[in-house]
């Protein structure tokens, strides 16, 4: 066979393949974990009947909507409607090729020196599908649901991207091995760039419409939001999507702030030579540093969905454009200052300096509540 | 070049995931008893008297749209400035502090309008 072929399309056709079935695996467990752990969270056991523990949920709720009958209103646009949930599988699971898993070159699938950029362009298009779903139902809950979506999705891209500047900034490269390369050698990201970091994570919250920003799918306001008139693997592939955004978010957490692949800070710990230097059970490791990494993130967006209650959508938008938007400006300028100086170490002491104030001033006790609601819970 | 081509023998593989199990698979184990009311558009039970896409939206949201074409260009344009941010030192920050004045004048102006306050 043709050498270039077998390098540039083969192999890397065959990593994308592997990865592609670990993300739906993944995907697959979430579906389960997300209600077992909700059900903890709130005292019940969630789903327990199929299989041990439950564990077998996860084959047959795919299999329940395949079975399930497929609606097509006679009122929707037929078109866009068969469209809508086949729009945003396309850019969430053709990420997965950008994304690498572990050292390179042997796990990454294809290397692309504009990689991050890459990664923004695809991903923002998946706000097509649910514009464009919530339209063609011709429904009034599902059109609010969308353009809600699409409002939101397109609010919090603004800050999502400006929040990786910072980033780029310090590592000098839209190259996603180059960042993480960078991230060994010096400290991994989140330190020098905590206020950056934050904004990343309630951006990528927004951008998914996870709790606390899952207005498009206000289940007391909008039914369903822009899934309402879908059912069986339609409602399926909306709902996939979603999850493998979830995942494609918490991997470019990872990378971007938390060291990728690799476990260890200033050239000391698991960094790629010492992987390297394993063969291919560093690479193995990598890879598995870098999914419990993912897995950690993935966990943190159940406990929000269990934790926070919903936001208005003025309030969102206010977060967006008021708040967020200008600190991330914020947040460039005081970086470029720093890099100006000469002085890029004082931002790793100013991080964690933030970053204990911030466990400090939320670990404390918290003082006795006084007024209404005090009042209220002692008449309860 | 060589690096992209897999991406579209990607595309392709995963476009025929949804095209497989809508048009292939569902048709041929899922159920199918439809009736008239069953495909009326939901709304809570009550028949709908007009169609949503006659219904009106606030003009928010086309202003929203507006702002983030010209938020998201002004995104696409720090990449690459950000990228070489410590080889063109102060020339580039001042550079680029002009170019976000700018750009903050209207993004106050929007604010001090009620652009921004969703009410």
């Amino acid at each position: 066979m043709n050498k270039a072929l077998l390098t540039y399309l083969v192999w890397p056709l065959v990593k994308f393949l592997i990865a592609f079935i670990i993300v739906q695996l993944i995907v697959v467990a979430m579906t389960w974990i997300e209600r077992r752990l909700l059900g903890f969270i709130q005292a019940r056991l969630g789903p327990n009947r199929v299989g041990p523990w439950g564990l077998l949920q996860g084959i047959a709720d795919p299999v329940k909507l395949l079975l399930k009958e497929d609606i097509l209103p006679t009122s929707a646009e037929k078109i866009a409607y068969f469209l809508g949930p086949m729009l945003p599988l396309i850019p969430a699971f053709v990420v997965f090729a950008l994304i690498p898993y572990g050292p390179p070159p042997a796990f990454t699938v294809t290397r692309v020196n504009v990689g991050l950029l890459l990664i923004l362009a695809i991903t923002s298009t998946a706000v097509y599908g649910i514009i464009l779903g919530g339209w063609a139902s011709n429904n009034k809950y599902s059109l609010m649901g969308g353009l809600r979506s699409a409002a939101q999705m397109v609010s919090y891209e603004v800050p999502f991207g400006l929040s990786i500047v910072g980033v780029l900034m310090i590592t000098g490269s839209l190259d996603l091995v180059q960042i993480v390369r960078y991230q060994e050698t010096n400290a991994w990201n989140f330190l020098p760039q905590l206020v950056a970091c934050f904004i990343f994570f309630v951006s990528m919250n927004a951008e998914n419409n996870r709790t606390p920003f899952d207005l498009p799918e206000a289940e007391s306001e909008l039914v369903a939001g822009f899934h309402t008139e879908y059912s069986g693997m339609k409602f399926a592939f909306f709902m996939l999507a979603e999850y493998s955004m979830m995942i494609v978010n918490s991997c470019l957490i990872v990378t971007l702030f938390f060291g990728g692949w690799t476990f260890g800070m200033f050239g000391v710990g698991l960094t790629t030579s010492v992987l390297r230097g394993m063969g291919f059970f560093g690479g193995i490791l990598g890879a598995a540093i870098f999914f419990a990494k993912v897995m950690v993130f993935m966990l943190v967006y159940v406990w929000f969905r269990a934790t926070f209650p919903r936001f208005r959508f003025d309030q969102l938008m206010d977060l967006g454009w008021k708040w967020m938007i200008p600190l991330a400006l914020g947040n460039i300028f005081v970086t470029g200052l720093f890099i100006l100086a000469g002085q890029e170490r004082l931002m790793y002491w100013i991080g964690l300096a933030l970053l204990g104030a911030t466990v400090f001033y939320l670990g404390r006790k918290p003082a006795p509540r006084k007024g209404i609601h005090a009042s209220r819970v002692s008449e309860a | 070049m060589a690096n992209y081509s897999v991406l579209l023998v990607a595309a392709l593989i995963v476009v025929s995931v949804p095209v497989l199990t809508l048009f292939i698979i569902t048709p041929l184990v899922r159920a199918s008893r439809a009736n008239k009311v069953k495909l009326e558009p939901y709304e809570c039970g009550i028949a709908p008297t007009s169609s949503a896409f006659d219904h009106r939206f606030s003009v928010r949201y086309f202003l929203i749209a507006v702002l983030f074409i010209v938020f998201d260009v002004e995104t696409v344009f720090l990449f690459p400035w950000a990228i070489r941010f410590k080889q063109l030192g102060w020339f580039g920050a001042v550079e680029m502090a002009a170019f976000l004045a700018i750009l903050l004048i209207g993004y106050f102006y929007a604010w001090k309008r009620k652009v921004l306050s969703w009410v």
